[in-house]
C-alpha cells in the first residue's frame, strides 16, 4: 500500500476549545501535502499529535496501514516521522554537526563521541539532497535559512520518511524559499512524504500534491492543488471574503516627525548591525519598513527608542535632537513603541490591566499627584475609559494581563499607546501572532492614528501587511536602507528582490 | 622580626592547594548543575552535610572511607531534593536552595548535639590521613605540593579531568549541554529532559559533599558546626570566574586557596588585627565579581522547563 | 475572610507540614514531639518574661524579613540582610555613644537614621555592583554580611572596645539616645513600633508609590520596564538602598533598644531568619510581621525547651529550613492536597467512631457487668 499516514477521526480538546474535531487527513508516500489554515485552526495541534508531543482524545493513526501510537517523540522518530518546527529547536552554542546528531550521537571506545563520522554522515546526507553545510560551524552564526536546512537534515538523519514542516516559509526571503520548495520536491523524488502547513495560499498552491483545508479544528475539505484557486482556498480557510486592502484614502503627508541620518549601530555582537540607515516619517503618513527579519530592524526600533546608543548619525524628533537621550525622556517628548514582542516588551504579565495601561507614564501626570504618590483613582478612571473606548474584552480592569488573549494583549498595548496622541508610533511586527480578526482591528487602528495626523513608522516582515498600510515604503537589507518607494508605484516582487539584495536597475 | 620568606614559601602553595580542594570540587558540582539549568545556591548546604556525614559514617564504622561514601550519599540525596523542588514541583531555584542551607545547618548542629552532646563540635573520628606518591614526593618542589597530602586531593584533580571529559567528549555531556541551553530542542531530539536534570544535580550534590567531606575529613578528623564558612559560595563565585568550564573552575579555586592560605599566614604573623585579615578572601571574592563578572555569560537561562 | 484563607493557604499548610516532619525528626532522636512543641508554646506565651521576649525576637527579624522582601519585589536576592544589620547597628552605635549633649528627640532619631544611613550604604555596594556590573547579587551579598561581622569585630574589640577590655562591647550609648522599654521587666522596646510602622510603610511605598510601581515592574519583567523607558538599573540600587536601610534600622533598633550598646555578636542570625520568614510571611509585609512573631515565639520558647526536654535548640533551624522548603515549591503543596483529598475524609470518619467509642465502651461495661 501507498499510504504513509492516515490520521483518522482525531479529536483533542484543550479547557475552552476543541484544537481538533473529528480530523481525517492521508497523505501517500511520495506526496507533498499542504495542511492550509488560519491561525488557531489546529493545523500545529495536529502534527504535533502525529508527532508525539500531544496525545489525542479521540481517533487513530496509520502508519504504513498498521495502527501505532505514538506516545512521545522518540517513539515519532522511530516511525520514520520528522519534524521542523517554526521555532528551531537547535542549541545555538553547539556545531551543526552536534545538533544534527543530538540524542543519537555515535560512539567510539564506548563512551567517546565519535566525530569523524559523524561529520562524514553528514556530508552524504546533506549532498543527497541539495543541502549542503559545514557540519563545524556553530548554529548561532548561521542565517535563518541555514538553519532551517539543519533542521531538516536532522530529522533525516534520524530516518525519516514523514517529515513535516511548521511555517518553514515565514523567515525566509523568496530566494530561500524557491530553495526550499526545490528541496521538498527532491525528498518527494526518493519517496519520502512532506506535510507542508502554512497559511500562505500561493505557496501552498505552487508546490503542493494536495491540500486539506482546516477551519477551527474541523476539516474543511481536501482538493488536488491542480484543481483550485487561492481565492477558492481562501474562502474554505476562512469562511468569507477576506478584504485584502483596507480603505486608504490619500492624505496629504505634513511635516516631518521623525528623522534619522547615516545611523551606524552594532548589535550585540559587536558587529555592524546598521550600516547607513536615513529616512524621513511626517504628520499623517504611513512609512513602512520592509525587510527580511534579521537585517537590522530589531536594531533599528531599539536606537529609535533609546534602548542602544548610535555609533554614528542623527536622530531627530519633531525637530529635536535625541540621538542620545534615555527611553524615559522619549516618551516624554511624544515617541511611542508597539514592541515586536508584546509579551516581554510591550506588557508586564504579571500586572494588572489597569497597571498595564499606565506602564511607562506612571511618572506623569495624571498618575503622579506632587511627590512620587501614585494616584491610583485616577489610574481606574483612565482604565475604565479605556476599557471601553478599545473594547478590551477582560473581566476586569484588575486582570492580569498574562489571562488575556493575544489579540486582547495588544488591544492593552494600542490603548496605552494611542490614547496619548503621541507625535510618533512606531509598530514593529503588530499583528504577529494574531487571528484575523485582531489583525484586521490593529490595522483599522493604525489608519485612524494616521489620519488623526500620527506619524507612524511600521515594521513588519510580512509584506502584504506593509502593502496594505503604507504610504511610502522602505526596505532594509543588510543594515541600509536601499530604497524608499511609494506603495502605489511599487508592488511585491520588486520588494521581494529588494529585500533580498537584489536591484531593479 | 618576620621576613617575607616565612609567608611565601613553597608551603604556601601546597596549603593554596589544599585550601583550594573542597572549593573546587563544590564548583565542579556547581558546573554540572548550571549547565543543565538550575541555580544551586545550596552548595553550602551540601557541602555541610557532606562534612557532617562524613563523619557520623566514619564514626559509626571506624572506617574514614566509608565515611567518604557516607558523604556522597548524603549529598546525592540533597541534591535530589533540590531536583525535586526545582524540577518536578517548578520551585523557586533560590529559594529551595537557601532553604536547604538553613536546613542543613540546623539538622547537623542537632544531631550533632544528639549524638557527641556538643552542638560545637563532634568526637575525634578516623580521618583520611595523608598518601605519598612515591617518584612524585620526591621532586624536589613540585614533590612539596604534590606529592604527599590527603587522597581527596588527587581525587579532586582526577575529577576536574574527567568532569571535562564528560561535558565535552561524550553523548551524555553533549546532552547535558543541550538540556541546559534549550531544553526544547533536546526534548524534541528524544531525550529524557528531567531525567538528565535529575542525574546532573545529583552529581552536583555529591560534589558538594566530597567538598564538605574533605573539610571534616580531609584536613582534620571532626565536625564543627558551621566549618563551611561561606566556601559553597565562594565555590560559586569561582564557578563564575571560570566560565562554568572544569579547568576554569580549578584555576579560580586555586586563586581563592590562595587568598584563604596566605590569609592564614598573615594571622600567624601579626601584621593586622585577625579579624582585618579573616576578611581578606571574602572582600576579594567580590573584587573578582565585580571585576570579571562582565566577560561570562551563564551557559542556560535557568528557567525550568514544562513540557506542554 | 475566606479569601484570606484562601490566600495564606499554601503558607498555613507549609508551616503544618514543617511541623510535622520536624515532629519526626524529634521522634527519631528519641524525644515527644507533644512535649516538645508545648514546651515551646509554654516558654513563649506562658508568663509575662515569654511574651516579652517573644516579640523582642521577633522584631529585628521583622525589619531582616521587610528587607528581603523590598528586594524580592525588585525581582534580587538580598540575602545579605546580616551584614547590613550589623553595620546599621554600628553605625547607630557609634552615634549614641557620641553626641552626649544632644535632646532626646534629636539624639535618637539621628541614631535611628544613622543606623539606616549604615545599612543602607551596606545594600548599595551589592546593588551598584548588580546593577552596573552585572554581580550576582546573592553571592556578594552574602559574602559583604562575612566582612561586615569581621569589620564589626574588629572595630569593637579594637579601637571601640569599652575599658577595662575583657568583653568585645562598645560604652553604653547616652541615655538621649536610647529607646524605651515598653514592657518591663522584659527587654521588648519601642522598636518594635517602629517594625510595625516600617511593615505599614513598605507597603504603601509598594502599592501607592511611582517608584514602588517602578521596582515592582522591574522585578515582574526587566525588559518590559526598560522597553517603557524605566531606568532599571537606578531602580535596582534604590531596592538594595532601601532593603539595606530597613535592615540596618533593625539593627539601629537592637541595638539602641535592647543592649543599649553595641555587642559583639549581638544577632543570632536575624539577618537569615527575615529570609524564611519573609517567605512563610507570603512576601506580604503585613504577614511577615505575623510570620516574625512566629519564629520569635518558636526561638524564645525554644530556649524554654531545651531547659524543659533537653531538645537542641537548633530544631528552630531546622524547623525554619522545612518551612522554606515547602513554601518554595507551591506546587508541591497543590500535589500533595491532592493525595491527601482522601485525608480529611478519613479524618472525619475516624473522629466520628472516635466519638461512638464512648457509648461502646459503656455498653461493654453494662454488659459484662449484669
Amino acid at each position: 500500500m501507498n499510504t504513509a499516514v492516515r490520521m483518522v477521526n482525531i479529536t483533542k480538546t484543550f479547557p475552552g476549545t476543541v484544537a481538533n474535531d473529528r480530523v481525517n487527513l492521508e497523505v501517500q508516500k511520495g506526496e507533498i501535502h499542504g495542511l492550509l489554515g488560519e491561525n488557531g485552526a489546529g493545523k500545529t495541534v495536529l502534527m504535533n499529535i502525529l508527532y508525539g508531543l500531544y496525545k489525542p482524545d479521540e481517533g487513530q493513526i496509520f502508519i504504513n496501514d498498521i495502527e501505532t501510537r505514538i506516545d512521545s517523540s522518540a517513539a515519532a522518530i522511530k516511525y520514520g516521522i520528522g519534524m521542523v518546527h517554526q521555532h528551531f529547536m537547535l542549541v545555538p552554542s553547539l556545531t551543526i554537526a552536534e545538533n544534527i546528531v543530538l540524542g543519537r550521537e555515535p560512539t567510539k571506545d564506548i563512551v567517546l563521541l565519535d566525530m569523524a563520522k559523524i561529520v562524514k554522515t553528514i556530508e552524504d546526507t546533506s549532498r543527497g539532497y541539495g543541502l549542503e553545510v559545514d557540519p563545524e560551524a556553530l548554529v548561532r552564526d548561521l542565517p535563518v535559512g541555514l538553519q532551517q536546512r539543519v533542521e531538516i537534515l536532522k530529522a533525516l538523519y534520524r530516518g525519516a520518511q514523514i517529515l513535516i514542516l511548521d511555517e518553514p516559509t515565514s523567515v525566509l526571503t523568496p530566494q530561500e524559499v524557491d530553495s526550499l520548495f526545490k528541496a521538498m520536491r527532491a525528498l518527494e523524488q526518493q519517496g519520502k512524504s512532506v506535510i507542508f502547513i502554512t497559511h500562505k495560499l500561493k505557496e501552498v498552491c505552487a508546490v503542493c500534491d494536495k491540500i486539506t483545508v482546516l477551519k477551527k479544528g474541523k476539516v474543511v475539505g481536501t482538493v488536488e492543488a491542480t484543481q483550485t484557486t487561492p481565492q477558492e482556498l481562501a474562502a474554505m480557510m476562512v469562511g468569507r471574503e477576506i478584504s485584502s486592502t483596507c480603505e486608504k484614502g490619500s492624505l496629504q503627508p505634513g511635516k516631518t516627525v521623525l528623522r534619522v541620518e547615516g545611523i551606524q549601530t552594532l548589535n550585540d555582537r559587536k558587529l555592524l548591525a546598521l550600516k547607513d540607515v536615513a529616512f524621513e516619517v511626517h504628520e499623517s503618513e504611513i512609512l513602512g519598513i520592509a525587510g527580511v527579519e534579521g537585517n537590522g530592524q530589531t536594531e533599528l526600533v531599539d536606537v529609535l527608542i533609546g534602548l542602544r546608543e548610535v555609533t554614528k548619525g542623527k536622530i531627530s524628533l519633531d525637530g529635536k535632537p535625541i540621538t542620545n537621550i534615555s527611553p524615559h525622556e522619549r516618551i516624554g517628548m511624544g515617541l511611542s513603541n508597539v514592541p515586536e514582542d508584546r509579551q516581554k516588551n510591550g506588557l508586564i504579565l504579571d500586572f494588572s490591566v489597569l497597571e498595564n495601561l499606565i506602564l511607562g507614564y506612571q511618572d506623569k501626570p495624571p498618575f503622579e499627584t506632587g511627590w512620587i504618590r501614585l494616584n491610583l483613582k485616577r489610574a481606574s478612571t483612565f482604565a475604565d475609559e479605556l476599557i471601553e473606548e478599545y473594547s478590551i474584552k477582560t473581566p476586569s480592569k484588575n486582570t492580569l494581563a498574562r489571562h488575556l488573549s493575544g489579540g486582547t494583549q495588544q488591544r492593552v498595548v494600542l490603548a496605552r499607546e494611542f490614547s496619548r496622541k503621541p507625535k510618533l508610533i512606531i509598530a514593529s511586527q503588530p499583528t504577529r501572532g494574531l487571528d484575523i480578526g485582531a489583525t484586521e482591528y490593529v490595522h483599522k487602528k493604525l489608519v485612524e492614528m494616521r489620519d488623526q495626523g500620527g506619524a507612524i513608522l511600521l515594521i513588519s516582515a510580512d509584506l502584504d501587511e506593509i502593502l496594505t498600510l503604507s504610504d511610502r515604503i522602505a526596505v532594509l537589507y543588510e543594515g541600509k536602507i536601499v530604497a524608499i518607494k511609494e506603495c502605489s508605484k511599487t508592488n511585491e516582487f520588486e520588494l521581494g528582490l529588494l529585500m533580498t539584495g537584489g536591484n531593479n536597475e | 622580626m618576620i621576613s617575607i620568606i616565612d609567608i611565601i614559601n613553597v608551603g604556601l602553595f601546597a596549603a593554596t592547594l589544599r585550601m583550594a580542594t573542597p572549593l573546587v570540587f563544590a564548583a565542579l558540582g556547581g558546573i554540572f548543575s548550571e549547565r543543565v539549568g538550575v541555580v544551586n545556591i545550596a552548595l553550602e548546604g551540601m557541602m555541610l552535610t557532606g562534612a557532617f556525614t562524613g563523619v557520623l559514617a566514619s564514626f559509626y564504622t571506624g572506617n574514614a572511607w566509608l565515611g567518604v561514601l557516607g558523604a556522597v550519599l548524603a549529598g546525592g540525596l540533597l541534591g535530589l531534593l533540590h531536583a525535586l523542588l526545582t524540577v518536578k514541583f517548578v520551585g523557586n531555584q533560590i529559594v529551595s536552595g537557601t532553604g536547604i542551607n538553613i536546613l542543613a545547618v540546623g539538622i547537623t548542629a542537632y544531631l550533632s548535639q544528639v549524638i557527641w552532646g556538643s552542638r560545637g563540635a563532634s568526637q575525634s573520628v578516623n580521618g583520611l590521613g595523608t598518601i605519598s606518591i612515591p617518584l612524585l614526593k620526591d621532586i624536589p618542589i613540585l614533590g612539596e605540593i604534590l606529592g604527599s597530602t590527603t587522597p581527596l586531593v588527587y581525587i579532586m584533580l582526577i575529577l576536574v579531568v574527567l568532569t571535562y571529559v564528560v561535558l565535552f567528549r561524550t553523548p551524555m555531556g553533549l546532552r547535558i549541554r543541550a538540556v541546559g541551553e534549550h531544553p526544547a530542542a533536546a526534548d524534541t531530539a528524544g531525550i529524557n529532559v528531567y531525567r538528565i536534570k535529575y542525574l546532573c544535580l545529583m552529581i552536583s550534590g555529591m560534589l558538594a559533599a566530597l567538598g564538605g567531606a574533605f573539610l571534616s575529613l580531609g584536613q582534620l578528623n571532626f565536625f564543627v558546626s558551621s566549618m563551611t564558612g561561606g566556601r559553597g559560595f565562594i565555590a560559586l563565585a569561582a564557578m563564575i570566574l571560570g566560565g562554568w568550564m572544569p579547568f576554569g573552575a580549578l584555576g579560580a579555586g586555586l586563586l581563592f586557596g590562595f587568598t584563604d592560605a596566605l590569609q592564614m599566614r598573615l594571622q600567624g604573623a601579626g601584621l593586622l588585627a585577625p579579624q582585618i585579615i579573616q576578611a581578606i578572601p571574602y572582600v576579594v571574592t567580590v573584587v573578582v565579581l565585580a571585576g570579571f563578572v562582565r566577560k561570562r555569560t551563564p551557559p542556560s537561562d535557568y528557567k525550568p522547563y514544562e513540557k506542554e | 475572610m475566606v479569601t484570606l484563607l484562601r490566600a495564606t493557604l499554601p503558607q498555613i499548610v507549609a508551616i503544618v507540614l514543617a511541623f510535622l516532619v520536624g515532629a519526626i525528626v524529634l521522634l527519631a532522636t528519641g524525644y515527644s514531639p507533644i512535649n516538645a512543641y508545648l514546651a515551646v508554646i509554654k516558654g513563649a506565651f506562658g508568663d509575662i518574661y515569654g511574651i516579652g521576649q517573644t516579640f523582642t525576637q521577633a522584631t529585628p527579624i521583622i525589619f531582616t524579613a521587610l528587607a528581603f522582601i523590598f528586594a524580592f519585589k525588585c525581582g534580587l536576592f538580598n540575602i545579605g540582610a546580616e551584614g547590613q544589620l550589623l553595620i546599621g547597628g554600628f553605625t547607630a552605635a557609634l552615634v549614641g555613644i557620641s553626641f552626649g549633649d544632644l535632646p532626646v528627640y534629636i539624639h535618637l532619631p539621628l541614631a535611628l537614621l544613622a543606623g539606616a544611613a549604615g545599612g543602607a550604604l551596606w545594600g548599595f555596594i551589592p546593588g551598584i555592583l548588580k546593577a552596573r556590573l552585572g554581580a550576582h547579587e546573592v553571592i556578594t551579598s552574602m559574602m559583604l554580611s562575612y566582612v561586615a561581622l569581621y569589620i564589626t569585630s574588629y572595630m569593637v574589640n579594637y579601637p571601640f572596645i569599652a575599658p577595662p577590655g575583657w568583653v568585645a562591647q562598645t560604652v553604653p550609648v547616652t541615655p538621649s539616645a536610647e529607646l524605651p522599654r515598653i514592657l518591663p521587666p522584659t527587654q521588648l522596646s519601642a522598636s518594635i513600633f517602629i517594625a510595625i510602622g516600617m511593615a505599614v510603610m513598605t507597603t504603601l511605598i509598594l502599592d501607592k508609590t511611582v517608584l514602588g510601581y517602578e521596582v515592582r515592574a522591574v522585578g515582574l519583567s526587566t525588559s518590559a520596564a526598560k522597553s517603557n523607558g524605566i531606568n532599571v538599573k537606578n531602580t535596582v540600587v534604590f531596592a538594595f538602598v532601601m532593603s539595606g536601610a530597613l535592615a540596618g534600622l533593625g539593627g539601629a533598633g537592637e541595638i539602641l533598644g535592647v543592649h543599649h550598646r553595641f555587642i559583639n555578636g549581638f544577632s543570632p542570625g536575624y539577618g537569615f531568619d527575615g529570609l524564611a520568614v519573609g517567605l512563610i510571611g507570603g512576601l506580604n509585609p503585613i504577614g511577615s510581621v505575623l510570620a516574625a512573631i512566629l519564629i520569635g515565639a518558636l526561638r524564645a520558647g525554644g530556649m524554654t525547651m531545651n531547659t524543659v526536654t533537653g531538645v537542641p535548640i537548633d530544631i528552630v533551624s531546622v524547623l525554619q529550613g522545612l518551612v522554606v522548603l515547602f513554601v518554595a515549591a507551591p506546587r508541591l503543596i497543590s500535589y500533595l492536597s491532592r493525595k491527601g483529598l482522601a485525608t480529611p475524609r478519613l479524618v472525619k470518619s475516624a473522629l466520628a467512631k472516635a466519638r461512638t467509642l464512648p457509648t461502646e465502651i459503656k455498653r461493654i461495661f453494662r454488659r459484662g457487668g449484669s
